[in-house]
């Protein structure tokens, strides 16, 4: 079975899903994120979907669980990069997806996650005023 | 009358895969829309679940149409599962015996231009969708 990698960069997981899903594995992908998630303590996850040409009902739900289970574990989901095809077709198959936050593409999506918690700096990069000053010799 | 008919079984998620690689293979020959195709391939993968989840497994049959007007694509789902006992109940938002959303047979039937179910219980169920280029 293939399986969907989930990379770590600063304090974000991103996952980019690039194949046509069987069901096992995005059900897989929805473990693998929650103990990613708990083992790295990260607070932000983003789950590209933009090469993916269709969402059903079983990817769309099991979109919303990775949320829901992300929120459970302290911290927060932004699916993005939907195609505007999908986006209709989702709507109309009676799926609004409740509870996903969604933005449209990586950028839009990491700077979402920024606001949300700007005490946290998700990219890793330097802050001097987030450091504890060590004690020089 | 119709042409190029393939068939597929259903009986794994991988023979879902298949099934909606093929439609979008199809869908694409007989030039719908993008989102036509993005609608009946989302249409199909419900539909192939169903028969494989619901009807333990069948087939699928995947044919381009046309009238004097149109081309389009017809897609048939058999299974000699259970059958449906209450269809009504089975077509409404939001009703499932599966543990899923209960969109599948509602929401593939608002993705398609004409859908049939012919089901009896103990006997299985088809399904026959079709859509018809614009």
């Amino acid at each position: 079975m293939e399986r969907v990698p989930v990379l770590k960069i600063g304090e974000i997981l991103l996952v980019s899903i690039q194949i046509d899903m069987e069901d096992q594995v995005a059900l897989q992908l929805q473990e693998d994120l929650a103990e990613r998630i708990v083992a790295t303590g990260v607070r932000g996850v983003i789950i590209d979907i933009s090469a993916l040409d269709i969402v059903d009902s079983f990817v769309g739900r099991t979109l919303a669980t990775i949320a829901s289970v992300s929120r459970v574990l302290d911290a927060e989901t932004v699916v993005v990069g939907m195609r505007p095809a999908v986006a209709i077709t989702l709507v109309e198959l009676g799926l609004s997806l409740p509870g996903i936050r969604t933005a449209l593409n990586v950028d839009l999506g990491i700077a979402m996650l920024a606001r949300q918690d700007e005490d946290i700096d998700l990219l890793g990069d330097e802050d001097d005023t987030d450091q504890v000053a060590e004690p020089t010799p | 009358m119709n042409d190029d008919v393939q068939r597929l079984p259903v009986v794994t998620d991988q023979d879902v895969v298949r099934v909606r690689q093929l439609v979008r293979t199809v869908a694409v020959a007989v030039k719908l829309s993008l989102v036509d195709q993005t609608k009946l391939v989302t249409a199909a993968s419900e539909l192939a679940r169903n028969t494989l989840v619901y009807g333990g497994g069948g087939e699928a049959e995947v044919s381009r149409v046309h009238n004097d007007r149109r081309a389009g694509i017809r897609i048939v789902f058999a299974d000699q599962g259970p059958g449906i006992a209450d269809l009504d109940l089975a077509l409404t938002d939001g009703y499932t015996t599966g543990g899923g959303l209960g969109l599948g047979l509602s929401g593939a039937r608002r993705l398609v231009d004409e859908f049939e179910i012919d089901t009896e219980p103990g006997k299985g169920t088809t399904i026959t969708v079709v859509k018809w280029c614009r």
